[in-house]
């Protein structure tokens, strides 16, 4: 379903703010001498907007998701208090290699982001970013309350309270910390989801995109980077 | 049938198979390191279905045409060793496509995966893949240089550079075996084996936790599914190699599993113990004492 707002208004409020400088056309003189022009936003960016990508049907497709629920990247990017309770999931004690869960350390190669507590504005730029790059199908879960309703954040200044207003969030892990434990629950949590064919969260980001943008574009001011960056 | 066909056949067995055994074998290593840090660790079947999940990923996107070739030529790297290497030792079918000089094109092919992989990977243009690519490609050439002392001195041992005849040579008990009869080159080859495998100390080029990944930083989905393929191939062909230069090669399959599993066992147990090593130190490392145990290995054979 798509998600319902004033597109118009939003995008004419924020039309000419987010060229940075360093992003504009430029001229730039090569080694031998000769002049070439850079347009950074064409040349190091896509300029495609995501897509929906229709699952595969029947069982294929429930066979694919019983392998990607049993085999969870996990990028190493931590936000917030919360990134703390992930190290001790590596751990004897805790051990989610048992699960399928591993950790990835570059957004190419994983599934799952852990946004782990609360997310400043500026985080928030980067883990837009890092969302983006990670190759879909991609599940978010949500660690501690900051990511439900701001938390003990919820009247801060520079973090945002409701991450599914910027992010499509596949599972909430509540509490403030939760403990590892939970995390493994929500790990089963989010596997049970994939395998009943609902971790579709990359093609509700896609289709709901002009939503998402709207919303990330109203809350970080220096916009310096183009809407499609992967 | 015919016997070419036949012959080919077979080969794409021994393929399948020698895919298998190394993905088995991966994760079985993996158990063992996670027990020695006392953990369970990934289930045995871990890496079919995280390879089923790589080819699997509905985007993907590509920085260019060397970008989509370089994990293919990488392949080429692993698939060409087994392909030029005698498997079983007496048997015609699971000899591959070897020929008298296949030890030569097999530490070729041990380099061209790297090279095509270096070129296929700063197309990407992520900085960190160009960090990898120095760092890995500066290994591996110091790596090389024991490895090939080693090899250099059992071809003027042997008299050949074959190595069906170099097994040939070792057969009739261990004592007949190269550990025994050349142990320097051995030991040379054996310490080359460490940076080879790429486990720690030895693993700075694509360690997760240090500058992410180096070389595979931009690969994922299919990519990174055919340099994982590759990888299982790789290890299996490389201790395959261990296993005819110095070991005395194998009868059978039953005997091909035990010993490559303990030829790749031994560079698992030194990265268990020993803490990582910074690049400028590991390629100290290879040309110091590998390199004289090399050396020492062809003076001895002159």
């Amino acid at each position: 379903m798509e998600k319902d707002f004033d597109k118009k208004a939003l995008t004419d409020m924020y039309k000419d703010k987010f060229l940075a400088p360093e992003n504009e056309k430029r001229q730039v003189t090569a080694p031998d001498g000769s002049i070439i022009e850079i347009d950074p936003l064409d040349d190091y960016f896509c300029q495609e907007r995501p897509k929906e990508l229709k699952p595969r049907k029947g069982a294929v497709e429930k066979f694919l998701n019983w392998a990607r629920a049993e085999s969870l990247w996990v990028l190493g990017f931590g936000t917030g208090c919360g990134s703390i309770e992930i190290p001790p999931l590596v751990t004897p004690r805790f051990d989610m290699f048992r699960y399928g869960v591993q950790m990835r350390p570059t957004p190419r190669q994983s599934n799952v982001f852990i946004i782990s507590g609360y997310l400043s504005v500026k985080t928030l730029k980067r883990a837009i970013r890092s969302y983006e790059q990670m190759p879909s199908p991609k599940y978010i879960m949500g660690l501690g309350s900051c990511t439900i309703n701001g938390g003990m954040y919820w009247d801060s200044y520079n973090t945002i309270n409701r991450l599914d207003h910027y992010l499509p969030v596949d599972v909430y892990v509540a509490g403030c910390m939760p403990r590892p434990e939970a995390l493994l629950a929500g790990f089963a949590k989010l596997k049970e989801l994939i395998k009943e064919g609902k971790g579709e969260k990359a093609n509700e980001y896609a289709r709901n995109f002009d939503w998402y943008k709207a919303n990330q574009k109203k809350i970080i001011k220096d916009w310096n980077m183009p809407d499609f960056n992967w | 049938m015919d016997y070419t066909l036949t012959k080919f056949l077979w080969t794409l067995l021994g393929l399948f198979i020698v895919l298998n055994w190394g993905m088995l074998m991966s994760s079985t290593m993996r158990r063992i390191g996670a027990r020695v840090a006392g953990r369970y660790g990934i289930p045995w079947y871990q890496p079919w279905i995280d390879l089923t999940k790589l080819y699997s990923m509905r985007s993907q996107l590509t920085h260019g045409t060397m970008f989509y070739i370089g994990p293919v030529f990488r392949l080429m790297g692993g698939v060409g060793m087994f392909l030029f290497m005698p498997m079983i030792f007496g048997s015609d079918l699971w000899s591959n496509y070897s020929f008298s000089g296949d030890l030569v094109l097999i530490l070729y092919f041990q380099f061209f995966g790297m090279l095509g992989m270096a070129l296929g990977a700063s197309e990407g243009g992520q900085p960190y893949s160009a960090i990898g690519i120095s760092r890995g490609l500066s290994q591996f050439t110091t790596v090389e240089v024991p490895m090939t002392l080693a090899v250099i001195s059992i071809a003027i041992q042997y008299h050949t550079l074959s190595f069906t005849d170099i097994v040939a040579a070792q057969q009739g008990g261990f004592m007949h075996w190269t550990v025994m009869t050349n142990p320097f080159a051995t030991a040379a080859a054996m310490l080359s084996l460490l940076g080879a495998f790429g486990h720690s100390p030895f693993n700075l080029v694509k360690a997760p936790n240090e500058i992410p990944i180096g070389p595979p930083t931009e690969y994922h989905g299919t990519f990174l599914g055919v340099l994982r393929t590759n990888g299982a191939i790789l290890h299996v062909a490389e201790a395959a190699m261990f296993m005819n230069l110095f070991f005395g090669g194998a009868g059978s399959w039953f005997e091909l599993i035990i010993k490559t599993f303990l030829i790749y066992f031994w560079s698992v147990f030194v990265g268990t113990v020993f803490p990582r090593f910074r690049i400028e130190q590991s390629v100290v490392w290879f040309l110091k004492w590998p390199t004289i145990l090399g050396i020492i290995a062809i003076i001895i054979y002159m």
